[in-house]
């Protein structure tokens, strides 16, 4: 593996689960299987969302832990850090979950992951008359745009 | 590479250098080549029911994969009320796809249902129906897209034509009834 640049891994999720795609750059360590490290990666997204709503101090509106909300009902988060790593998260209406995950010095992705969806995502995919929406997606394109694209990352 | 799909309209925010390029096609060809799909479906199927079925599915084919489209050049970043996703699509949806605008009229006293009214349309520039073809919903298609792209934003939905100029009528009204929202769930089940 090549000298790691700041990025780490990136997922897209859709709203069933599916991990529509897996991006590594620099993972020195794995040790669950892919099926496995993707749904507890959507399981962390689905739990940390529901635990923001439930403490949301602005607002009394929030039913009880783990009762289903509507799409876009409440607060959400858009990053986390640990002292390893960050994860910055973009979650689209259309129920689109992109993950990057950092080293942890990383400043605000959100622009950055607002265009992996617009100019990437959408361009390279979705516009892809081949594709399957909600499959899971191999797609030389949009790995060349977005490794191109994170390179301008700083 | 492109859905071919509509994308006629000029851009929505000129100024936004983020913006993507939305690609223009002249719009007589986008009219003409929709006609040919019409025809081509009424000659595949010989039945003016079956050729409404068709264009829906066509249209809702089209809908799950735009809406992303849609979100990414319009930066709505949520669609929970009814209401307001109804205005959206009828002043921004419309306006970005075919260039043109609707108005929403006509709520119930729920406000679970609504009708988009078309004063413009495109897509039925040049086009007559013939005696053999009254039953037919020439932009069925409009429906269904508008239906795969509301379901991709857990509304599902029921769409169909209740006025149409083709039938004689002074407009194109649409009518939008809102079956359910869909509550986002953990997908999986815990023995997987």
């Amino acid at each position: 593996m090549a000298a790691p640049g700041r990025m780490r891994c990136m997922y897209i999720f859709n709203r069933n689960g599916v991990c529509l795609h897996y991006h590594v750059w620099y993972r020195p360590l794995t040790t669950l299987s892919p099926q496995q490290d993707q749904k507890l990666m959507f399981g962390l997204l689905f739990s940390l969302r529901s635990f923001t709503v439930k403490m949301d101090p602005t607002s009394n509106n929030k039913g009880h832990l783990g009762v289903p909300q509507l799409p876009g009902q409440g607060c959400s988060f858009h990053a986390f850090t640990t002292n390893t790593y960050k994860l910055s998260l973009l979650e689209t209406p259309s129920g689109i979950k992109i993950v990057l995950v950092t080293d942890p010095g990383m400043g605000d992705l959100r622009e950055a992951l607002r265009y992996i969806y617009s100019n990437i995502y959408v361009e390279y995919v979705i516009k892809n008359p081949l594709y399957v929406p909600g499959e899971h997606f191999r797609c030389e394109l949009f790995n060349a745009a977005l490794d191109q694209y994170v390179k301008t990352l700083k | 590479m492109s859905t071919g799909f509509g994308l006629m309209a000029p851009l929505l925010r000129p100024s936004d250098a983020s913006a993507p390029n939305v690609e223009k096609v002249n719009a007589e060809l986008f009219t003409l080549t929709y006609g040919a799909i019409v025809r081509q479906l009424l000659t595949d199927f010989e039945d003016v029911d079956e050729v409404n079925k068709q264009l829906d599915t066509m249209g809702y084919h089209i809908g799950i994969r735009l809406i992303d489209d849609f979100l990414s050049k319009s930066n709505v970043t949520r669609c929970t009320e009814f209401k307001e996703t109804a205005e959206v699509i009828a002043k921004v949806g419309f306006k970005m796809f075919l260039g043109v605008t609707a108005t929403v009229a006509n709520w119930d006293a729920d406000g679970t249902e609504c009708s988009l009214i078309l004063d413009d349309n495109p897509l039925v520039d040049y086009v007559e129906l013939p005696e053999t073809c009254q039953g037919l919903y020439y932009c069925n298609v409009l429906c269904g897209v508008i239906r795969g792209a509301l379901e991709m934003v857990s509304m599902r939905t029921e769409v169909k034509w209740v006025r149409d100029v083709l039938h004689g009528d002074d407009t194109f009204e649409m009518r939008l009834k809102l079956l359910k929202q869909v509550p986002e769930e953990y997908p999986y089940k815990d023995d997987e």
